[in-house]
């Protein structure tokens, strides 16, 4: 274990990093599995990649498929009060709420 | 390959599809229920197919108030399909049983065979309960997932289309999937890619019929030879 705060920050920060491309490529393998696309082009889904309300395949029904998905891969509870319009409606706003989530838990 | 049969007390036929070919593996197929029958409705008469081709009889009885069943849904209860399993299992001298996911929580227990990545009652009415909330909200209208339960509890819910009664939301919140010694699991992960019941709408996979349909054929092959 480092005893140099600079070089604990550098891990903290390299941790940080790691964690979000994990939490990032997880939500795009359940979107593929949940779209039924491949790897490629779930990899080109941005932030601003519309979701719920812009793909129409993605009804209520899926939506909630995909979000118990992802708390069985996450390891996490999503709760009633926590869903709302805007972190269901961009990719980018379901990737920011995950990576929130996880750092609570 | 689709015939009717008479269940006990029921009103009338019910389709089955079948088959039969008498031979000396007889499996009865419960079906995934309510959203995930429809999303894996295929892949099951294709799984069915390929056991066709290994030499193996299998069924598939409407379970009652599903497909072209005329009982009524919202009478139906877990109990009540258990007793139907049950009676399948007899009607057709099924010698083992493979379940698909909620289909586990009627099987058999009796009957050796197969859970496919079996799913619990309570996780599927919290995401059926979740898709109802996420259409109010779309809707403008509000309504809690606890609400829901309770208003359901009371006097059943109709959830992603399905009316369900009020001992069905009950049994399914409380009814543990079983873990039975002579239905090992058969999870995702030995079937390769991901889950059809993910889907967003119904879907095929070849490949993953075949899988399903080789590891019970082997599964088969090695219980009568003697090995687990």
């Amino acid at each position: 274990m480092s005893t140099n705060p600079a070089l604990e920050d550098a891990d903290a920060l390299s941790n940080a990093v790691s964690s979000r491309t994990r939490i990032d490529a997880e939500l795009k393998s359940i979107l593929s599995d949940v779209l039924g696309l491949d790897a490629e082009e779930v990899d080109d889904f941005s932030p601003e990649t519309g979701l719920f309300g812009h793909l129409p395949e993605l009804d209520s029904m899926a939506v909630a498929g995909l979000l118990t998905e992802i708390e069985d891969r996450l390891d996490i509870i999503i709760e009633d009060d926590e869903l709302d319009g805007e972190m269901l409606e961009t990719y980018g706003g379901l990737l920011t709420f995950a990576q929130t989530k996880l750092h609570q838990h | 390959m689709l015939r009717t049969w008479m269940p006990p007390g029921g009103l009338q036929d019910e389709l089955v599809i079948a088959f039969e070919k008498d031979r000396a593996s007889r499996i009865l197929v419960l079906p995934a229920w309510y959203d995930e029958a429809n999303k894996l409705r295929r892949f099951t008469v294709q799984v069915m197919r390929h056991l066709d081709n290994l030499g193996i009889d299998s069924f598939l009885p409407d379970l009652p108030g599903c497909n072209e069943s005329l009982a009524p849904l919202q009478t139906q209860t877990i109990a009540g399909w258990r007793s139907f399993a049950r009676s399948a299992a007899k009607q057709f001298s099924a010698t083992h049983v493979l379940a698909i996911r909620a289909g586990a929580l009627v099987s058999p227990p009796d009957l050796p065979g197969w859970r496919y990545a079996p799913q619990t009652g309570a996780k599927m009415l919290r995401a059926m309960i979740r898709a109802r909330t996420l259409a109010a909200q779309e809707a403008g209208r509000k309504e809690t997932a606890q609400g829901l339960m309770e208003q359901g509890l009371r006097e059943g819910l109709t959830l992603a289309g399905w009316p369900l009664g009020a001992s069905m939301v009950e049994e399914l919140a409380n009814t543990p999937s079983p873990k039975l010694d002579a239905q090992p699991e058969i999870a995702q992960s030995e079937v390769g890619g991901p889950g059809l019941w993910l889907r967003a709408q119904p879907s095929e996979d070849t490949d993953q019929a075949n899988k399903l349909a080789a590891l019970i054929s082997r599964s088969l092959d090695a219980s009568m030879n003697g090995r687990p």
